[in-house]
């Protein structure tokens, strides 16, 4: 694409691209260390990620003040109003991100003196690893304004979907086994799904990068695996799987 | 909260419904062209100024012409009321027709056609004469008046229609140069429709003056297009934008791109459409 002929419209516009960057790295590194911190029981990395989530909504604040100037001085159209409000609804997505990796840092603070059960562990770790991948993914696509990729994260949310509800039923059985395992439990699975919002924000920041490529819509029927919340499992049925 | 909440979605998908309607009964009574233009190309000489444009304009509605100088739009405005005829040199092919008929016809009288297609440039141009003989000049020469007192209705009510009757019914004696800038525009508007025209061309109309005395023009040209059919010519975006419900823009004599106007400032389909209003243009 040709560069505006004013220059500093140009850079303005670039800044702002810059800063989702940067706001994308700091909500995938606070993604990783809360989950470090959960599966190490280290209280003193999760405080720190408890801590630095202030600088993802410091960003998230710059961005919107400098979309509100670029709205006032430049009163952006076509292709870069679609950028503007692109900017403004991912910024929103990354700070939502970062709000959850803090939950999931704050439960592993409170956890961390428990023995965390193992093959939960594994697979909040998969969630992790698939969530991250996600969110780089749709990040790479936004820096490269590809639609194409951002549909296949659009798609891929539902394998994260389908980890959370296997490990939501393993977490019931594990309670059911010992109601003393309810506390620790139901911390890891508000962690879970924690992991599994993520996944939906990448798909939302997915969504806004097809609109701002092609300036349409994608559909709104995303094929959502997360079944949890239309389900009620009975002891029995817990115990037949 | 979550009552309050839920009232307000419930509001808010009532009022989209609406507006949906509006728009729907809206576009079907627009859906008439009210002038074609067919295979248009004009020749200054050797040089050939306009390729080949063809547009729909739909009636009682405001549509924008952009593009940057020397991009044909104004010569294409001037080919509605064939002021081009007044340039010696210049040749035009194709068609165009305002309510079906031919404005090239040979039956037709092209002063008549100028009292029903109005025109106001760039720069107001009254007469230096009275304010009231600025409105009355057309309708007397027209004939379309037929009595002193019914001359009298015609220039007050075009003067109130242009929104100037307020500041100068107590001075139509006074030359119309004595007015502001923007009251002379708006003086130069009051002219035009005092004849009763269906069509009106408007030549960068607000280029000249200050931003209030834009947005009288502005909103004047909002209140005009529920009778008129409203063709702008205008080097600013925002204002295209602003008036408009259909933009139609124009490069290097050609019409890239005719849409809607909220289609062309969020979504433009032609590349060359999206650098020049985004102001990429090399």
């Amino acid at each position: 694409m040709l560069e505006h002929t004013v220059k500093s419209y140009e850079e303005e516009l670039k800044l702002l691209d810059s800063k989702i960057a940067q706001m994308g790295g700091f909500a995938e590194r606070q993604l990783a260390e809360s989950f470090d911190a959960l599966e190490r029981r280290d209280p003193q990395l999760a405080a720190r990620v408890i801590k630095s989530d202030a600088r993802i909504d410091a960003l998230e604040r710059e961005i919107q003040e400098q979309v509100i100037t670029i709205i006032a001085r430049r009163q952006p159209i076509a292709v870069d109003l679609r950028q503007i409000m692109a900017v403004l609804n991912i910024s929103g997505d990354l700070e939502r991100i970062g709000d959850l990796a803090k939950n999931v840092a704050k439960r592993a603070l409170v956890i961390a003196p428990e023995a965390h059960p193992k093959p939960i562990i594994t697979g909040l770790n998969h969630m992790v690893e698939l969530a991250s991948y996600q969110l780089k993914d749709v990040l790479d696509a936004f820096a490269t304004r590809n639609a194409d990729r951002a549909v296949d994260v659009w798609h891929s949310d539902s394998k994260l979907d389908n980890l959370y509800n296997s490990i939501f039923r393993e977490l019931l059985t594990y309670m059911m086994e010992d109601p003393r395992n309810i506390g620790l439990s139901t911390h890891l699975l508000f962690g879970a799904k924690n992991i599994e919002r993520v996944g939906d924000h990448s798909t939302n920041i997915a969504e806004t990068i097809y609109f701002l490529v092609k300036g349409e819509n994608l559909s709104d029927d995303r094929p959502k695996a997360d079944r949890t919340s239309s389900t009620l499992i009975k002891s029995e049925n817990v115990e037949n799987t | 909260m979550v009552r309050e909440l839920g009232t307000m979605q419930q509001l808010d998908s009532g009022t989209v419904d609406m507006m949906t309607s509006i728009k729907t009964k809206a576009a079907d009574e627009n859906l008439e062209a009210k002038i074609e233009a067919r295979g248009i190309s004009v020749f200054y000489g050797e040089k050939q100024a306009l390729f080949d444009v063809n547009v729909d304009i739909p009636r009682n509605s405001v549509m924008a012409f952009i593009g940057p100088s020397g991009c044909g739009k104004s010569t294409f405005l001037r080919c509605i009321n064939r002021m081009n005829d007044t340039i010696p040199i210049a040749r035009i092919e194709g068609n165009i027709s305002i309510d079906g008929q031919d404005i090239n016809d040979r039956e037709l009288d092209v002063i008549e056609l100028r009292a029903r297609v109005g025109m106001v440039f760039q720069k107001p141009n009254p007469f230096p004469k009275s304010i009231f003989e600025n409105v009355a000049y057309g309708p007397r020469i027209h004939g379309l008046s037929t009595s002193k007192s019914n001359l009298d209705e015609i220039v007050e009510s075009s003067l109130q229609r242009a929104g100037l009757w307020e500041e100068v019914k107590d001075r139509l004696n006074e030359s119309g140069t004595s007015l502001s800038g923007g009251q002379q525009q708006r003086l130069c508007i009051a002219r035009a429709i005092a004849t009763s025209p269906d069509v009106i061309l408007m030549d960068e109309p607000c280029s000249a003056l200050d931003p209030i005395a834009t947005a009288r023009v502005e909103e004047l040209i909002d209140e005009l297009k529920q009778s008129l059919t409203i063709i702008i010519v205008t080097h600013s975006m925002q204002q295209a934008a602003r008036v408009s419900q259909r933009t139609a823009f124009f490069h290097l004599g050609t019409l890239v791109e005719e849409n809607e106007t909220r289609t062309i400032f969020t979504n433009p389909a032609d590349q060359r459409t999206q650098d020049y209003i985004t102001g990429r243009f090399g």
